[in-house]
């Protein structure tokens, strides 16, 4: 194949990666930016977001196209509903303590991993896609699906930005994560929006989940690899901040994608790492970050 | 650790007073413990060796990238103990199957044999597939002494690079498939082959010995592409696959095999090379799949066929009937239960195999494991039967290796139909090593 379309198909399947990245590390940043909780189970939400996924579309039966809707919308409610349990039975009653949050997120993934495997079984299924289009270029064919992904999630990236900037709710979850107690003297009920965005969070990687499920199947460890991934987003972007999200998403997708496609997939991940630990040691606070206050 | 919320007090949960050991519960669970140990059941076999049940310890993939060949090697394993059991069993004792999972993991796998041998205190170890968990536990099958029958397919074990106690009975190796195989490819499919397998040491088998065995037949490898086992999106290797390529050479492993064959579809469409896959790339997935269908007129190696074939002998039929697999190889009642009908009747095969062996031996108790080794060395033909019902197989005592037929499939009409079977000849190669020249 000729340079040209190497890299077409390289940059394309960067995107679809940088695409479930972005939305998945912003979960994650979210959950950090206003509640400062290192959110170790995130990845677990995106599993449980796929694993629902095959749920519901069986479950309906029909077009695929209904069923995937279908979960579109119920499967993130699910899992948002999920963590908002979690929120309050686990982190409310530690306080959001930054250490002991951790620990809990650690036994959360793992309670959460061996439910599934318990319930769903270790087997990989697969969800049909909603619509099968083949899109035929002169020198390779490629997923219409796939490309549907990447306008979802460059959608939904936009509607959350809205929410944030736009919205009584995002100057709330804005306020809150200015200064809490500031906002609590000011009557923001803290303590809901914390249960909120953990939900929220959670419910954007389930989103994520769902939109890859009909390209990698579900699988109740497919928790670890987009969790890994959301970190270096996240570190590389600067906790908290969303612009920086997306931007370091797109950065980590398209180099992963280019590097794996001319090099090597393992190339790639010592990149990415590698870029980590240099951000860690020139910039912190990332590279869209905010300085500590 | 600065503690000031108070989480790592004990005192503010209560669990101090409510749930500390009172010197009365203490000696409760002590009495009860020893009473446990001196119950009836307990000791039920003790006086009498002969009528205790064979047990024998079956390393199971029940998780990781392994899960969905466990499940059906547990089944196939079930179904040979059933037989064996309502014939009289092996020498007139019952066979108890004691299951471990060892989670398609190589570290675990080598725990889980010795617990086998420590804890369970089992006569043999029997099971798994993935080659790298093989490899990783014969070493604690040869510290523990004990007999290790595994359903791998790998050439690992008829390297001799591993040890005496480990054989494959019950399936062949890639070395002999491949060697088999090559000259229907090369005359039938193409001569220019392009080679994608995973990066690990299955994946190696099919690197090493496919481009020699072309060779001699006037084909040759013109690309190898190594995948890593637990990679979930593939449409980025492709572009690596040369334009002259004739025939894509496939054998993929773990839970995104259907991704795999599906993104591998998108690539091409219709306009694609002959396609020649291990049948490992789509085991325990249906063919039928949406996003399968360019794969109609491509061809597979099959172990043992998925699904009915018109000349089926009536042990094959008597066996996919025992097992619980219907006419398209899927559970009986559940069409999408796809099975892993290519490489799990090996279970089967390697327990006729150790029934045999202990037979031939008078194999009494785990004092007689050398024994049962030597005899199974002994061992040098399998006839084709209820208890061998792929076909019929000779075995190589000296690399504890048997040898069988390979059947090669084409997709027609959604199913696979057996085409062409190698014979046993095609597969028989050099020994490179002698196991029985090790100490036991």
């Amino acid at each position: 194949m000729h340079f040209g379309p190497h890299l077409l198909l390289a940059a394309l399947e960067g995107l679809v990666t940088s695409a479930v990245l972005a939305l998945t590390a912003l979960g994650l940043s979210l959950v950090f930016g206003v509640m400062r909780v290192v959110n170790v189970a995130h990845g677990e939400f995106f599993m449980l977001g796929a694993v629902l996924a095959w749920a519901i579309t069986t479950a309906i039966g029909g077009h695929p196209a209904l069923g995937f809707l279908a979960a579109l919308v119920i499967a993130p409610l699910i899992v948002g509903a999920i963590a908002l349990v979690a929120e309050r039975l686990v982190l409310r009653r530690l306080n959001y303590n930054p250490e002991a949050t951790i620990v809990a997120t650690i036994g959360m993934l793992y309670i959460i991993q061996q439910l599934a495997l318990t319930f769903y079984g270790p087997e990989a299924r697969p969800v049909e896609p909603p619509f099968s289009y083949r899109i035929l270029l002169p020198w390779f064919g490629y997923s219409g699906y796939k490309l549907s992904v990447i306008a979802a999630s460059a959608l939904l990236l936009i509607a959350t930005w809205l929410v944030l900037t736009r919205t009584r709710i995002g100057l709330i979850m804005r306020a809150t994560q200015y200064d809490s107690e500031t906002a609590q003297a000011f009557g923001i009920p803290v303590g809901r929006v914390y249960g909120g965005v953990f939900a929220l969070g959670a419910m954007l990687a389930a989103i994520a989940a769902v939109l890859i499920v009909p390209i990698s199947q579900a699988h109740y460890l497919m928790g670890q690899d987009p969790l890994l991934l959301s970190f270096i987003v996240v570190i590389i972007g600067g906790l908290g901040s969303l612009r920086g999200t997306v931007v370091a998403a797109v950065l980590i997708g398209l180099s992963d994608g280019i590097i794996s496609m001319f090099f090597s997939p393992t190339l790639a991940k010592i990149i990415a790492t590698l870029l980590v630990a240099m951000v860690l040691v020139f910039r912190p606070q990332g590279l869209f970050g905010t300085a500590s206050r | 650790m600065a503690d000031k919320n108070g989480f790592f007090d004990l005192s503010k949960t209560g669990l101090t007073s409510k749930t500390a050991l009172t010197r009365r519960t203490a000696l409760k669970g002590l009495a009860a413990g020893a009473g446990l140990a001196v119950a009836p059941g307990f000791v039920r076999y003790s006086q009498a060796q002969s009528s205790a049940p064979i047990k024998i310890g079956f390393q199971s993939h029940r998780t990781g990238i392994g899960a969905a060949y466990g499940r059906w090697y547990e089944k196939t394993t079930a179904a040979a103990v059933k037989a064996i059991n309502a014939a009289g069993g092996i020498n007139g004792r019952q066979v108890e199957v004691i299951i471990e999972d060892d989670g398609t993991d190589p570290g675990r796998g080598a725990e889980v044999v010795g617990k086998f041998a420590t804890q369970h205190k089992t006569d043999i170890v029997f099971g798994t597939l993935f080659s790298h968990v093989v490899i990783g536990s014969a070493p604690a099958a040869g510290e523990n002494k004990m007999p290790y029958f595994v359903v791998s397919e790998g050439h690992h074990v008829a390297s001799t690079k591993l040890n005496r106690y480990v054989f494959q009975p019950g399936i062949t190796d890639v070395k002999s498939q491949i060697q088999s195989m090559a000259p229907w490819i090369a005359a039938n499919a193409g001569k220019k082959v392009t080679q994608i397998f995973p990066d690990f040491a299955f994946g190696y088998d099919h690197r090493d010995y496919l481009p020699p065995a072309l060779k001699a037949q006037g084909a040759e490898v013109i690309a190898q592409i190594a995948i890593p086992p637990t990679e979930s999106s593939f449409t980025k290797y492709f572009p690596q696959i040369p334009a002259e390529t004739d025939v894509i050479y496939h054998v993929m492993v773990g839970p995104a095999v259907l991704t795999f064959v599906k993104e591998l579809g998108e690539f091409y469409g219709s306009n694609r090379p002959q396609l020649f896959g291990f049948i490992d790339s789509l085991e325990a997935t249906d063919i039928n799949s949406p996003g399968l269908e360019f794969l109609d007129g491509s061809h597979f190696w099959e172990g043992s066929p998925r699904y009915a074939q018109a000349d089926d002998s009536e042990a094959q039929k008597a066996y996919r009937a025992a097992v619980g697999i219907d006419d398209n190889g899927a559970a009986v009642g559940d069409p999408k239960d796809v099975s892993t009908a290519a490489h799990m009747f090996g279970c089967w095969e390697t327990l006729y195999v150790v029934k045999k062996a202990m037979e031939d031996a008078g194999y009494k108790g785990p004092e007689d494991r050398a024994k049962l080794v030597e005899a199974t060395e002994a061992l040098t033909a399998f006839a084709e039967g209820p208890e061998h019902p792929q076909g019929p197989k000779t075995f190589n005592g000296k690399i504890h290796q048997c040898f069988g037929i390979q059947n090669i499939s084409k997709v027609e009409g959604g199913k696979l139909k057996v085409v062409h079977k190698t014979k046993i000849e095609d597969g028989l190669y050099e020994a490179e090593g002698d196991y029985t020249t090790q100490a036991l």
